[in-house]
């Protein structure tokens, strides 16, 4: 009786008082969207300033007056750099490369994961973090030594030679994060598949590359954006504009000495980066699901 | 006609740890063995080695005549059915079903008719289209099942089947499993922790314990004639009560000593049997049936024990009263119609027929 008299004191006194959960969760939110507004506005205030530029004629950025409007959009630096032969070149290089580097690096990645994760073996455990280490090494510190295996291949200044190089910037952490999402597939699944009579390639091929197809998106979106952006390789192993990619031919090529094209060079940027945001955009709920998965299901 | 044979089967890890010593087994063909055993007890590695999946450190497996040892799961012509049913999760049931037959080249028109076929008997006809995500567990766990029946194997091999499936699921999946064997008649072996589940499906009981086969026989006889103290403690529930004792007397009239004011008379047919253990310290063994309220018309070899009760828990055809003799906690069954109390004495009668005297040096039964 005692016990229930003084809940019943209790009540509300306790309603009176915010729920301190509530509190802080509100606390939490609005913190959330303080840091997030301000980094979206971060990130996205290059990409919009290059648009913008794009935009103007070369009278208008050279004014120098309003750089964050244009009234009268202006398509010509578009036009121009579409109808350049040697912007098609680049895009074309870009295209063909990375094409070939992402459908190697997912051949390798994939085999490479099913073998770590689940074939076991002597030393599996170390190449795997061996493989994740090889990642840990900057492109800035590889350049110099690969440049020289690169000239007793005689591939100095040959698009293919990225098709060579980029696979060591995209294999590894596309490995490692096949590896994790083979990991999260139960032990019991390649366990009923051989018992059900399939080889490993069979299970390979019919259990594991469609269970971890999302793993599969994530890495080629990755293997995509890696080849796609990069800008030290090819600055240093390609010199003649037939050979140019597109992060390297645009500096190279509408760079004259101190004369900067802005609107050219802005137009080329934004066509440049079109591809990576439509395929972000399409298959951007696979790469976070993909990147995720072998953390919570492992 | 596929029986299967363990020759001194072992498997041990790095040199130290024996997860199987040495046990032999022979299963006749289509007969149902459930292999049982408390957890580490080494009855999963045992199934595990039968499927190929764990290599063997000694001995031989052989299925139907043939020495399996060295041949991988795919060709030893088995199926198993999984804990946690291990159903491929982008494929449809009927895909799940089909799987192992595609693989294996059957005709298409025969792999709709087997699969229709197992879909009739496990009753998931309507369920073919649906992917293993909408199904429920015992709707996952027939699946499961399904997959194995298509393949007509010569063994079945559950790992454990039920023990992701709630209480009440688990006792109608385990008539549906049974069902499944008297229509499908194929060897099975058959892996649980659960003694219940032993008991009910199996032919022929296996009990387990530390890496080596306690005893094998049907489940009435692991029951009412355990061989060893262990066998006699884990099938049962409640399980048999072990009451320390000591072997008194002479000729045929032993007695049993519990304490210093409690002494039960040995039914005098036993009498030789226990005759070399006298002034012994053994243990008493009695299920908890066999020690009931005290009824008017005495049977021989019933002995009177009168019991201080500490708890008493209806079950609703039966009571369960806990009581101690010289300080061992005991449980007993009585008929509802007795009023036990905790905290009041009740008139008890232990039932020495089926009494089981146990050689606490080496755990047998004598």
């Amino acid at each position: 009786m005692s016990g229930a008299t003084l809940a019943a004191g209790h009540a509300p006194a306790r309603r009176g008082r915010r729920p301190s959960l509530a509190r802080e969760r509100r606390w939490a939110l609005w913190g959330s969207y303080i840091a997030l507004v301000f980094f979206a506005i971060g990130f996205l205030i290059p990409p919009y300033f290059q648009l913008v530029t794009a935009l103007k004629t070369s009278q208008e950025i050279g004014s120098g007056k309003d750089p964050w409007f244009t009234h009268h959009p202006y398509l010509g630096n578009f036009i121009g750099i579409i109808e350049n032969p040697q912007f098609q070149t680049f895009f074309l290089n870009s295209a063909k490369i990375t094409l070939f580097v992402v459908a190697v690096t997912i051949v390798i990645s994939v085999l490479a994961a099913y073998a770590l994760a689940r074939m076991r073996f002597f030393g599996s455990q170390a190449f795997a973090t061996g493989v994740f280490l090889t990642y840990l090494v900057p492109e800035s510190l590889l350049f110099i030594p690969l440049f020289k295996v690169l000239s007793i291949l005689h591939l100095i200044n040959s698009v293919w030679a990225l098709a060579l190089i980029w696979p060591t910037l995209s294999v590894p952490f596309c490995t490692w994060i096949m590896i994790g999402y083979f990991s999260s597939i139960p032990k019991e699944l390649d366990e009923a598949a051989m018992i059900d009579g399939a080889s490993h390639l069979q299970m390979l091929w019919k259990i594991f590359i469609p269970v971890a197809l999302p793993g599969i998106i994530a890495a080629t979106i990755f293997a995509f954006t890696v080849c796609w952006g990069d800008f030290l390789y090819p600055l240093a192993f390609l010199f003649t504009s037939n050979q140019m990619v597109l992060t390297a031919g645009i500096v190279s090529t509408l760079i004259h000495g101190d004369v900067l094209d802005w609107g050219h060079i802005m137009a080329a940027n934004v066509l440049a980066s079109a591809p990576p945001i439509i395929i972000y955009a399409f298959l951007m709920d696979y790469y976070i699901a993909g990147l995720t998965a072998g953390a919570t299901k492992g | 006609m596929a029986q299967v044979t363990l020759r001194k089967l072992s498997k041990s890890y790095d040199q130290h740890v024996q997860a199987v010593r040495g046990i032999d087994l022979d299963i006749a063909d289509e007969e149902f063995v459930v292999l049982v055993g408390p957890s580490g007890c080494g009855k999963t590695t045992t199934l595990r080695m039968i499927a190929g999946l764990e290599e063997i450190t000694g001995g031989e497996i052989a299925i139907a005549g043939e020495v399996v040892n060295d041949i991988p799961p795919r060709d030893r012509d088995i199926a198993m059915v999984f804990q946690n049913y291990a159903l491929y999760p982008h494929m449809s049931v009927f895909d799940n079903m089909a799987f192992g037959l595609k693989l294996r080249k059957f005709a298409k028109t025969e792999i709709k008719r087997r699969v229709d076929e197992a879909a009739r008997i496990l009753d998931i006809g309507e369920l073919l289209a649906r992917k293993p995500k909408a199904l429920s567990g015992g709707q996952r766990q027939r699946v499961a099942m399904g997959r194995a029946i298509v393949r007509h194997p010569k063994v079945f091999l559950f790992d454990e089947p039920l023990s992701n499936l709630d209480a009440k699921l688990r006792v109608q999946m385990r008539t549906e499993i049974k069902k499944v064997h008297q229509t499908v008649r194929t060897t099975t072996v058959y892996v649980t922790h659960d003694q219940v589940e032993a008991m009910t499906l199996a032919d022929r009981v296996v009990v387990m314990n530390q890496g080596a086969i306690e005893q094998v026989g049907p489940p009435q006889e692991l029951y009412h004639n355990p061989i060893t103290r262990f066998v006699a403690g884990f099938i049962g529930s409640p399980a048999m009560n072990f009451i320390p004792c000591r072997l008194l007397g002479s000729g045929n009239a032993l007695a049993l000593r519990l304490a210093d004011n409690i002494s039960l008379p040995v039914p005098p047919e036993r009498a030789g049997r226990y005759a070399t253990y006298k002034d012994r310290e053994m243990l008493l063994g009695v299920r908890p049936e066999h020690l009931t309220e005290l009824k008017d018309q005495a049977k021989p070899n019933v002995a009177r024990l009168d019991s201080h009760l500490d708890v008493t828990e209806p079950m609703g055809m039966e009571i369960l009263v806990h009581f101690r003799i010289n300080g061992t906690a005991v449980c007993g069954r009585v008929d509802p119609s007795v009023k036990a109390v905790a905290g009041q004495t009740l008139p008890m009668s232990v039932d020495l027929n089926h009494m089981h005297l146990i050689d606490p040096g080496s755990s047998r039964v004598v």
